[in-house]
């Protein structure tokens, strides 16, 4: 088995309205030295050994992610 | 009997709500969600809606809105608080209602009319035998109501379940939440049963645009038990 | 906040005479066009001004091969408040109400991201109705994907639904109807087509015309970045081929959140009488919301780029001005009424802040306050001839060869069944296809409640909201009624006659839930109008739907076009989807297509005549898009339709349905489906039997009466000379749905062949 780790986040320069509104909400909270929050997403994946770090990517453009508008980074977590 | 209806940024059936109880005659003014006080209101609604876009989660940013400590005081004293569809995600996340509500089971948002059968519940806002149905719309992404195992059971014992998701001829199946929630659950209530939660909108149905009035039932009973 | 200083302008930064022109032809202005900037300019211009001047010109903003044609449609009546030319058209619709409505298409980028590309187009189409000072009540949406069997038109179908109710649903916009088409013929540009209806008293009347020489002019919602950059012309003025999929922009994100933030505090302030003017931010950004209000108010503008709050380090005067980032208003404020603004937007969370003022000296400027003091000036050009230079072409028009060979062929050629085990089968296909199926998989992703107002849920035949301003004001007995309607296949086989039919279909459709037509929006699709022969089909449609709405009385208030729907050279069917509104005395006086109760005599209003070309029987049936296009004789329509509505709003009939695609047999089912009832009937019209039953002639209605209606009905149709068969008569359930000698299907089978379509 492999395991990776996949974040998946917005473009820069993609407009991020619920990391805005949350940036926004914790200031309000008093949380004034809040510079920047972006909301993304996390994704756990397991695979059989002898699925390629070629097919994860794949796995990402195709689905996980939407290159249009996100980037991912692919981790993978040593056993 | 004069209901406030709280208005959070992103609310959008603040209208709807006070249209329904002038509607039938009662009072109904709105209450800015910053500010924080509810003297000269009987009863409190938390309309449907998604505050701050219910971004981050369903809820979780309105909760610390300021009307919202004064709301907590206000059912602490035992007045009696609705909240329909967001307003019910607020009182979860309030911590007001036990639970949670999740993303609908088929991921979609849903706007149809449910039917709901009334449980044996002490809840102050509804006055119907058991077994009474409503058909009810709901309209909503994240309806699917869960909770923990010691919270289901603590609802059971309290009666404060108020409504369960059934067929229009009232046998309550698996499959008729279309939401996916929990033992079918459509509405809590707090120990006291000041506090109700549901999801769905019962204001929809008042004034008989669309056809139905079934809606009226779930704001009369509070209103008698004021007078 | 500071005043916006007036620039000091000594040096223009001016482009270099030779990279001018190359510049301006990757901006996509062509050599004449360029010549004429510098002739307008009378000078080289600087790069903000090029940026500026190629997305005004654009197809986009400036229509520059529609206007010509546009000018055939009427925008005259006594209820016309606002016609064409302003953000949306407005209807007066009495007791002092007055009802804003524009449908506009967000194709392309939809196309390469369907979720933001379809909410952005709720969210652009739902600003320009607020902007007039209307409170948006209804929305609908008129689509068209390929078919269903590619996977990328399942996502691209998926990603648009989801797209659509996530903005409006966040909103608390009801979406209340709308149409979905599947075809090949949109399998590289599918169509997202928005309309949006708002409700104003009529005194609230307010206009993107600007005034007042020394009026701060403010800019209201969500910061600026580089979303969507060159989005205008980019995207909607030229064909998808490889090169443009590498060139695409920057994708724009919707925020409907912020978006229902600025619907309130807009209509707040409007209401408290502080705007001069204001207007949405749209394609092309600051650049066309400031440049219109300075030439329709024959002021000038001037816009300090700096004051703009920007969520991007580093861009430069061109980017902000041309960015398409969303939720974005423009204000022209007085003085003293500044602080009262900021004060609301502070009150709602909105951004505000005041980027510039209205000047008199007619020119569009725009100034960078970070640069040297004698070099703010970045761009400097007269706001009149900047919106009436722009160029207007007559295209060359060709009539394609297809036409000809398509009408000429003869479906009965196909050699079709005329027995009753064949026939059923065919018709329980069709109630299962992509295009005649529910649409409740749709709908139901859609709050078609909220706002207390919607009377008909959708799945009818048309909208039904009331109007009014339930837990804020008044509310009245009437109604408004809304229809989206095209068959781009009709358009395809005969342009003119097709969009004849489309505008026809409307008025059908409004009679049917008791609603008077009152006035038209519209969207025509077409692909690369310097084509002739797409140009032809343009030109014809435009005469088919101009004639038919003065025909009917209906003025056309206000519209948009999208041309280059077009990938590798195959342009779509051309698809001028008619947006129509209509009024009710009383919004609970409408009638829906399901049938109420066995005994009820069933009526075919019209007459079927031997039409399946362009029908979806052949279609779906026969993989065949060929045959002559129905029909239209707009005189029986006008007839027709008069009757009907009479008799709904009298409440004379039980149930009423347009006969449209699938023909008379799928009309008479879908009323059985909707009612949970079955029928008995016979088609007894001589016509070979797939005739009789898929036909698709127009001017046709399924109607059901009880016995003491029925006695009036027929003396009314007799009277108004029209053509009529008595069908047969409401059953219970479980004698199903017969035709006879020709259709036998249970109601079961119908409803789950009909239910599980999509």
């Amino acid at each position: 088995m492999k395991n990776y780790k996949i974040v998946v986040t917005g473009k820069n320069g993609i407009f991020d309205p619920a990391g805005e509104t949350s940036k926004n909400a914790l200031r309000n909270l008093g949380y004034d030295g809040v510079e920047s929050l972006r909301i993304g997403k996390y994704v756990e994946l397991e695979t059989q050994d002898d699925v390629t770090g070629a097919q994860v990517e794949e796995m990402c453009e195709k689905l996980l992610a939407n290159p249009v508008i996100e980037d991912y980074r692919i981790e993978v977590v040593q056993p | 009997m004069r209901f406030g209806v709280v208005r959070f940024p992103g609310t959008n059936c603040e209208q709807d709500a006070v249209h329904a109880l002038r509607t039938m005659g009662f009072g109904a003014e709105y209450v800015w969600h910053q500010d924080s006080d509810l003297s000269g209101f009987d009863a409190v609604v938390l309309p449907g809606g998604f505050s701050y876009g219910d971004y981050l989660r369903s809820g979780a940013i309105a909760r610390f809105s300021p009307v919202m400590s004064e709301v907590v005081r206000f059912a602490e004293r035992g007045n009696p608080v609705i909240g329909i569809c967001n307003g019910f995600q607020v009182l979860t996340e309030a911590h007001l209602l036990p639970g949670a509500l999740i993303r609908n089971k088929n991921l979609k948002f849903l706007c149809q009319t449910v039917h709901l059968s009334v449980q044996d519940s002490v809840c102050q806002w509804l006055d119907a035998p058991k077994g009474t149905t409503f058909a009810i719309p709901i309209s909503h992404h994240d309806g699917n109501y869960v909770c923990s195992p010691e919270d289901y059971q603590a609802l059971c014992e309290g009666s404060q379940i108020v409504l369960r998701y059934c067929e229009p001829d009232g046998h309550i199946a698996p499959d008729s939440a279309p939401n996916g929630s929990f033992e079918n659950i459509a509405g809590i209530c707090n120990a006291t049963g000041n506090v109700f939660g549901l999801m769905p909108h019962p204001e929809r149905v008042v004034d008989g645009v669309s056809g139905s009035t079934q809606g009226r039932a779930f704001f009369e009973a509070i209103a008698q038990r004021f007078n | 906040m500071e005043s916006i200083k007036p620039p000091v302008c000594d040096k223009l930064d001016t482009l270099d005479p030779q990279l001018a022109p190359k510049i301006a032809s990757e901006l996509g202005l062509n050599e004449e066009e360029y010549r004429n900037v510098v002739h307008t300019q009378g000078r080289i211009p600087t790069l903000t001004e090029l940026y500026i001047y190629s997305l005004m010109w654009s197809e986009h903003c400036s229509y520059k091969h529609s206007r010509a044609q546009l000018r055939k449609f009427s925008s005259e009546g006594p209820q016309v408040l606002q016609g064409p030319g302003e953000n949306a058209g407005v209807i007066s619709v009495g007791d002092g109400w007055a009802a804003a409505f524009k449908m506009e298409s967000h194709n392309h980028p939809s196309a390469i991201e369907p979720y933001e590309g379809a909410a952005t187009g709720v969210g652009g189409i739902i600003r320009d109705i607020f902007t007039m000072g209307a409170r948006p009540i209804a929305s609908l949406n008129s689509l068209r994907f390929g078919t269903l069997d590619k996977p990328r038109q399942r996502y691209l179908l998926d990603g648009a639904v989801a797209g659509i109710g996530g903005y409006g649903n966040c909103l608390g916009v009801p979406t209340v109807g709308g149409e979905i088409y599947f075809d090949r013929a949109y399998e590289g540009n599918c169509l997202i087509n928005a309309f949006a209806l708002g409700l104003m008293r009529e005194e609230n009347l307010t206009r993107a015309v600007g005034s007042g020489p020394g009026n701060p002019v403010m800019l209201i919602g969500n910061s600026t970045g580089r979303d969507g950059i060159g989005g205008a012309s980019v995207l909607a003025s030229q064909e998808f081929d490889e090169a443009a999929e590498n060139k695409r922009p920057a994708v724009q994100v919707g925020d409907p959140f912020e978006e229902k933030l600025l619907i309130e505090v807009c209509l707040e302030l409007l209401e408290r009488g502080m705007f001069v003017a204001l207007g949405d931010l749209g394609a092309a950004g600051l650049t066309s919301s400031a440049s219109e209000m300075a030439s329709r108010g024959g002021v000038g503008i001037e816009i300090d780029v700096r004051k703009v709050p920007q969520r991007e380090a580093g861009m430069l005067p061109y980017e902000i001005m041309v960015s398409e980032s969303q939720e974005r208003m423009l204000a022209v404020v007085k003085p003293q009424d500044v602080a009262s603004v900021q004060e609301a937007c502070e009150r709602w969370g909105v951004g505000c802040s005041l980027i510039g003022r209205i000047t008199d000296t007619g020119r569009f400027v725009v100034i960078d306050s970070n640069l040297p003091q004698d070099r703010q000036v970045v761009a400097d050009m007269p706001a009149e001839q900047l919106a009436a230079d722009a160029p207007l072409y007559h295209p060359e028009s060709s009539r394609p060869a297809y036409l000809d060979e398509a009408a000429a062929f003869d479906p009965a050629s196909l050699g079709l069944p005329r027995d009753v085990g064949t026939l059923s089968a065919q018709l329980l296909t069709l109630l299962g296809s992509p295009n005649l199926c529910s649409r409740e998989w749709v709908w139901r992703q859609y709050d078609h409640q909220v706002q207390a107002s919607t009377a008909l849920l959708p799945g009818a035949d048309a909208a039904v909201v009331r109007v009014g301003a339930p837990g804020r004001g008044p509310i009245s007995q009437r109604g408004l009624a809304m229809t989206t309607d095209c068959n781009g296949r009709y358009c395809w086989l005969d342009p003119y006659r097709g969009a004849r039919i489309a505008v026809a279909e409307s008025v059908r459709n409004l009679a049917c839930v008791g609603a008077e037509p009152a006035a038209v929006t519209d969207c025509l699709n077409f692909g690369n109008p310097e084509k002739p022969e797409v140009f032809y089909t343009f030109e014809q449609a435009i005469d088919g739907m101009s004639e038919a709405c003065r025909y009917f009385g209906v003025p056309v208030v206000s519209g948009n076009v999208s041309f280059y729907n077009e990938s590798f050279g195959n342009a779509i069917y051309p698809t001028p989807t008619v947006g129509m509104v209509g009024l009710m005395d009383d919004f609970r006086r409408f009638a829906t297509p399901a049938f109420k109760k066995a005994g009820d005599t069933i009526f075919l209003i019209g007459e079927t005549a031997d039409e399946l070309g362009g029908s979806e029987y052949l279609s779906v049936l026969y993989d065949e898009v060929r045959g002559a296009c129905p029909a239209c004789d707009l005189e029986l329509e006008r007839d027709t339709s008069d009757l009907v509505r009479r008799a709904v709003a009298e409440g004379i009939l039980a149930s009423a349905h347009d006969v449209s695609e699938g023909g008379a047999a799928l009309a008479l089912a879908e009323c059985c489906i909707a009612g949970g009832l079955g029928a008995k009937a016979a088609f007894d019209d001589g016509l070979p039997a797939a005739a009789s039953l898929f036909s698709e002639t127009q001017a046709r209605f399924i109607v059901s009466v009880d016995d003491l209606a029925a006695t009036e009905l027929v003396s009314r149709l007799l009277e108004a000379n029209i053509p009529y068969a008595v069908v047969g008569e409401v059953v219970e359930p479980e004698e199903g749905i017969s035709i006879e000698g020709k259709i036998q299907v249970s109601l079961e089978e119908a409803t789950s062949a009909f239910k599980g379509g999509l």
